[in-house]
């Protein structure tokens, strides 16, 4: 890992890509013929590589709807695995074009990092996962407890906020990579382990035995987490955040992959607008006319996305909850395609 | 007829030129000159690119986060710490960390490095097998793998807090790691360790002492028995007169862990092993090409003088031994300290883990915190070199002298 990061670091210093990303990305990426694309060293329902080696999860998901939008065609991503402290130098070096990889949207890295985010994938908040056996029933029982973390995440601040200001004592021990973290938790090292709740579920799964863990109902802190791209290309980050709200849009449009065939012939206005039968919209994002209907083609609505990846359509089965869309009690919101 | 007296070379031109341009003179020094500049060039150039594109992307860059609040906490630290401190104490408890595990490494790899070489070549047939086993088996596992093995599979092995293997109940052995009994200060706590102190001087003194008698008279003086007496002597009135210098905060057992009592955690035990023993494989072949660089005959002159065979391999072989073991022995010093970076694996809190991981993720500023890392592990590597070779320098003249 340190190796990795001084590579990029030493691109970085060199400037090797750092022309080329400060405007044209997309041109960059169709010279290419491939979209680069950072995520997660596997985490179920986000970006997890499956028996064949495919990448599946709701955030190879919103790649692969960029790379459709490009080039109508979803396989044409390359996925990048980061750990968390290595992705941002990945992101700012120019070896990926997009971090689609659960992180956390924050004022300090949406400012000094050089990279900004596009919209919120998914709408998460940190937790701890407990062993049934400690019978611990809230988190505010946990003072003395020892704490396995992954280093490098809004997590590890997050706990020290919780603890100091519960008045609670912890040891914190803090691994580089996730599946350390988990091994660590499940050796006994820890009574506690924490991350995004949405982690929790996925990590439970692959504890040797799931139903002797519980995660606790407090859940401690916002964590909106979304795809970024590097700071100062605007028609780059315009496409990727479309791209985002075209998938939460086609949704309450009630688009999905079965019929957007024959939603392409409505004559609604503003189904019309979307698949660009009325006006150009794709191509003022520098795409084409036929973007949204790729896009869900390619991967389905939002609630599609969300149901075969992370929600009831999979392991993890978690609710939709904040994930819901606004005009069914959820937050998740896209301005209008028009 | 006279002969003229020719002229003595010039020699501070000469020497000069010899030192700065070697065997090619002074066209030599010019090719230096502008090496230098070369390089200075190239050094700059990679600076000035990094600013200039830092600022084209709006990265922050400069080093004013080493003044923000860090916000997170530290499983183990030498100095006070807590999240509400700032990156640069960070950055200092790490290197503290990281030159623990270095130094606690270093002595145990060399201890027992130099035990395994002896028991090699020891004529006691197990013994030399068994620490030729050992090299092998040790030297030819990777690291990473072995410093997983003591903390997942050894360590990770004792039982949790509540079922601590426990030795007269202040001292508990559990996968939370070593808890004893924390010694605290009472007001006689200073005339004690003033009265240590004191006894060491005049052990030291003793010593000298006894040793130029030895040399200048041959009169071989018995001081062990008055430096014991020092050493326990002194401390021992000074407790009686002003009190018990410490008293001991014994650990209990309350929540999910121990309260009270100094810890040992496991991630330092298992990093110090992996890199005391990993290390020791390659010290102690080291030594043992030290000691067979050694004549023969020196330890055959030495056996004849009458000396045991532990006072051969203590007077007269290693001294010689150790001008062969000396450079690559450092080498391996160095290799320890660096290693130690390899910590983050099980989540010690070294440099590499709390400052170019954790600082470096949360300030994402990779190119200060690579460099400023970078830096530290060179100066630990040059200073390193600087008392070993100084060590060297002044064992060679020992032995000319």
């Amino acid at each position: 890992m340190k190796r990795v990061s001084l590579v990029f670091t030493l691109a970085l210093a060199a400037g090797l890509s750092t022309n080329a990303a400060t405007a044209q990305t997309l041109k960059t990426v169709k010279d290419r013929g491939l979209l680069s694309c950072g995520v997660s060293q596997g985490l179920p329902g986000f970006s997890s590589p499956d028996d064949k080696g495919n990448w599946t999860g709701i955030d190879v998901d919103v790649c692969r709807a960029v790379a459709t939008a490009i080039f109508d065609d979803p396989t044409k991503v390359k996925f990048v695995p980061l750990s968390a402290k290595d992705r941002f130098t990945a992101l700012q070096s120019g070896e990926i074009d997009v971090l689609s990889r659960n992180t956390t949207w924050t004022l300090s890295r949406d400012t000094s990092l050089g990279a900004n985010f596009t919209g919120v994938t998914y709408y998460d908040g940190q937790g701890f996962l407990v062993k049934k056996s400690l019978k611990v029933n809230s988190a505010l029982e946990l003072n003395s407890a020892s704490v396995c973390v992954q280093t490098g995440t809004t997590t590890e601040q997050n706990l020290a906020d919780y603890f100091k200001g519960n008045n609670m004592k912890y040891e914190v021990i803090a691994f580089g990579t996730a599946d350390e973290t988990v091994k660590a938790y499940e050796s006994g090292r820890c009574d506690v382990f924490t991350s995004d709740v949405s982690q929790l579920y996925a990590e439970r799964l692959k504890l040797s035995n799931p139903a002797d863990h519980a995660v606790l109902p407090e859940v401690i802190s916002k964590e909106p987490l979304g795809p970024m791209v590097r700071h100062g290309d605007d028609q780059w980050f315009d496409l990727v955040k479309w791209t985002l709200f075209a998938m939460v849009d086609a949704e309450e449009l009630g688009v999905t992959q079965k019929n957007v065939g024959e939603m392409a012939k409505s004559d609604k206005p503003e189904l019309k607008r979307a698949f660009g039968t009325d006006g150009n919209l794709g191509e003022q994002l520098g795409l084409t006319k036929d973007w949204f209907s790729r896009i869900v083609k390619a991967v389905g609505n939002y609630g599609e996305s969300f149901d075969r990846n992370v929600g009831s359509g999979s392991k993890l089965g978690i609710a939709r909850g904040l994930n819901q869309l606004w005009s069914k009690g959820g937050i998740q919101y896209a301005p209008p395609i028009r | 007829m006279s002969i003229e007296a020719r002229p003595p070379p010039p020699q501070f031109a000469a020497r000069l030129q010899r030192a700065l341009g070697g065997r090619a003179g002074w066209s030599g020094f010019v090719v230096q000159i502008l090496f230098v500049a070369a390089l200075v060039w190239i050094f700059y150039e990679i600076v000035a690119n990094a600013r200039t594109n830092l600022e084209n992307q709006h990265i922050t860059a400069g080093f004013g986060f080493l003044k923000n609040t860090a916000g997170f906490d530290v499983s183990q630290s030498l100095v006070p710490y807590s999240g509400s401190d700032t990156y640069t104490r960070v950055f200092l408890v790490g290197l503290l960390n990281t030159l623990l595990v270095s130094l606690i490494g270093i002595f145990f790899a060399t201890l027992i490095g130099f035990l395994v070489a002896l028991g090699r070549l020891s004529p006691n047939w197990l013994l030399s097998r068994i620490s030729g086993g050992y090299v092998e088996l040790v030297r030819n596992l990777p690291l990473l793998f072995q410093i997983l093995f003591w903390y997942l599979a050894v360590l990770a092995a004792l039982p949790g807090p509540r079922q601590s293997i426990s030795l007269f109940s202040s001292f508990f052995l559990s996968n939370r790691g070593l808890i004893i009994p924390k010694p605290i200060g009472n007001p006689a706590f200073e005339p004690f360790v003033m009265a240590v102190a004191v006894a060491i001087a005049a052990a030291f003194l003793l010593w000298r002492y006894a040793r130029r008698q030895l040399f200048q008279s041959g009169k071989l003086i018995t001081i062990w028995p008055y430096v014991l007496g020092l050493l326990v002597g002194l401390p021992l009135v000074t407790a009686l007169v002003f009190g018990a210098p410490v008293r001991f905060e014994f650990p209990e057992l309350k929540g999910f862990n121990f309260a009270g009592g100094s810890r040992v955690i496991p991630e330092f035990v298992a990093l110090t092993l992996a890199l005391s023993t990993y290390t020791a494989a390659f010290i102690a072949e080291i030594v043992r090409a030290g000691i067979l660089s050694v004549h023969k005959g020196q330890m055959e002159a030495g056996a004849s003088l009458g000396l045991a065979r532990g006072s051969v391999l203590r007077l007269i072989v290693i001294p010689q031994a150790l001008r062969v073991i000396l450079p690559p022995l450092t080498n391996q010093y160095l290799n320890l300290t660096k290693n130690s970076s390899l910590a983050v694996a099980i989540g010690y809190p070294d440099l590499v883990s709390v400052f170019a991981g954790t600082t470096l993720s949360q300030t994402g500023q990779a190119i200060e915190i690579i460099g400023i890392t970078m830096g530290v592990y060179l100066l630990i590597s040059l200073v390193t070199s600087a008392v070993m070779s100084f060590y060297g320098w002044r064992l060679g003249r020992s032995l000319e002298g």
